[in-house]
């Protein structure tokens, strides 16, 4: 009986549907109210000091609240506040603290920063993120790359050079690895020759007549593999060609096989199909003291020297 | 008017909802529309560097919305430090001018692509699409191995080219409109939005690049891949100043 009396004190709209439905017409809280005039104060003030009209092919660009900074070129820029200029600053606010750093960096040698703590420490610590947004998608979060993909990063053998300024030049310009395919120019047999030739150099047991006539074939003018893997099948750095003499493999699985039939098949496929592997160029994504960390990283991950 | 005679009439009650909930979307939209730095300029020697896609990425594109890419992919590196360390430079307006619908978006289950365009080889982006895990063995994105295996429909290119020239890209079709795109975009450049010669530049495109790695046939996968190699190499941002863009806001 009280809950009704109350009811009868509180004002409605005056509709009544379906005979005695209503609806109250109470007042808003105070505090919601008081909010809500506080936000349209809020937009007045913000209007006041961040872009917010426009006006013609224009707007009003808010006063006090300018945004300086120096550009890596060492310009001072002064625009109104947004945020792309935000951006800006922020990025040079990091190239201010890291900058110290990264001219030491800059006027190190590689030997320097591996035996200098505070170098080192900087390098890794940067060469981690670069290299898992930049190189772990394909070489592998640890470098071990793809066999047949994308190769190795944490050995010692390189197709490219191992030394820094290759290292260096292979990330920022790329790579284009090619070997021909040789389906049409060797038959069957030569195929198989030549497969176990290059089986032989890596002192695998095959047939020694076949690696025999193999090796007239890669010397010869049939095959021409030495024209890229040299007469001792050792590779050249400059070509990107692979070492076939050691036991480490970017493109046949021939580790991965357990039977010679299945290494034999491996290598076959290569010199059948031929190769086609590209590596992009990061001149234009990293900068140079980037290059350079990663450089050092990527040294470092193949047991550098 | 009295508050009875809108809520006892649907008609009137449409009407004066759309007027009321349109102001909003006015407010913030039309001026976009007069403002000199809604799409920045960007030209390098007097030409427009950001160009319509040719024949073989504008397939791609449409490849990449019919399998959903933007469900879990954006087209669209926010200001943000983090963005510009892992993505590069902020995506430009300009960027998606020719984009219909745009791929901007606001959620990312994978990273976002408005830069992909050369920081993979083809190589990988074909193993990356035809089975994800096999290079990235954490990632959660499923595989697509049929766009190896379909052949690339392209018989109807000048259709979707002429689609979207009526809605504003610029691909020519007359001799006059051939001649703007030279002054705009420069011959090269041009003769690629030709919508006579599509199906040419098509097929020469996808023969020369050869992005599935399969020189037999034109799958799927050469188009998408041609289109995912092109996103967002249009801007050479080593051509302007350092904050450039930031005027245009």
């Amino acid at each position: 009986m009280k809950k009704d009396s109350h009811k009868q004190s509180v004002q409605t709209t005056g509709h009544a549907w379906d005979g005695d439905l209503q609806e109250f017409n109470n007042p808003l809280p105070r505090w919601w109210l008081w909010g809500f005039y506080g936000t349209a104060v809020f937009a007045v003030i913000y209007w006041v000091f961040f872009p917010a009209w426009p006006f013609g092919t224009g707007f009003t660009t808010g006063v006090l609240n300018d945004i300086t900074y120096t550009t890596a070129d060492g310009r001072e820029v002064t625009r109104h506040w947004n945020t792309r200029s935000l951006l800006d600053k922020e990025m040079a606010q990091a190239r201010s603290d890291q900058q110290q750093f990264l001219d030491e960096l800059k006027g190190a040698s590689y030997a320097d920063i591996r035996t200098d703590q505070r170098k080192s420490a900087f390098a890794y610590s940067m060469a981690k993120v670069l290299y898992a947004d930049n190189c772990a998608a394909c070489h592998q979060a640890g470098g071990a790359g793809k066999v047949g993909m994308y190769p190795n990063l944490a050995d010692d053998a390189w197709l490219w050079g191992g030394n820094f300024a290759r290292i260096e030049e292979t990330i920022r310009d790329g790579r284009n690895g090619y070997m021909p395919a040789f389906r049409k120019s060797l038959d069957e047999t030569q195929l198989a020759e030549v497969t176990d030739y290059v089986l032989s150099l890596s002192g695998h047991a095959v047939d020694v007549q076949a690696a025999a006539r193999g090796k007239d074939i890669f010397n010869g003018q049939d095959g021409g593999c030495h024209l890229c893997h040299t007469s001792e099948a050792t590779g050249m750095v400059s070509l990107g060609s692979a070492n076939l003499t050691d036991s480490v493999w970017t493109i046949a699985d021939v580790p991965g096989q357990g039977d010679i039939e299945g290494k034999r098949r491996a290598v076959r496929e290569v010199i059948e199909h031929g190769v086609s592997r590209q590596m992009p160029g990061w001149a234009g994504r990293l900068n140079e003291a980037e290059i350079k960390i990663l450089t050092f990283y990527v040294r470092e991950l193949g047991g550098g020297a | 008017m009295k508050h009875e005679q809108i809520e006892t009439n649907a008609g009137l009650l449409i009407v004066l909802t759309l007027i009321v909930i349109s102001i909003g979307g006015l407010a913030e939209i039309v001026p976009l529309y007069f403002l000199d730095g809604t799409v920045e300029e960007v030209k390098v020697a007097g030409r427009d560097t950001v160009r319509p896609y040719t024949p073989l990425e504008l397939r791609g594109r449409d490849i990449y919305q019919r399998e959903g890419c933007y469900v879990c992919h954006s087209q669209m590196i926010r200001p943000f430090r983090d963005e510009a360390l892992r993505y590069g430079h902020y995506s430009l307006a300009a960027e998606s001018k020719y984009d219909h619908p745009f791929q901007w978006g606001s959620k990312r289950t994978g990273p976002d692509l408005a830069r992909v365009g050369g920081k993979y080889s083809n190589q990988w982006h074909v193993q990356h699409l035809y089975d994800p895990r096999s290079v990235v063995p954490e990632s959660i994105m499923p595989g697509y191995p049929w766009l190896l295996k379909n052949n690339l429909a392209y018989k109807d290119i000048n259709g979707r080219m002429r689609a979207l020239k009526a809605v504003g890209v610029p691909y020519s079709e007359t001799q006059v409109e051939y001649d703007a795109n030279v002054q705009r975009f420069g011959r090269e450049a041009a003769d690629l939005l030709d919508i006579h010669s599509a199906e040419h530049n098509l097929l020469s495109q996808a023969q020369s690049s050869n992005y599935d790695g399969n020189g037999d046939t034109i799958t799927e996968m050469d188009a998408l891949v041609a289109y995912l190699q092109v996103l967002g190499t249009m801007v050479d941002f080593s051509k302007f100043d350092e904050g450039h863009f930031a005027k245009y806001r």
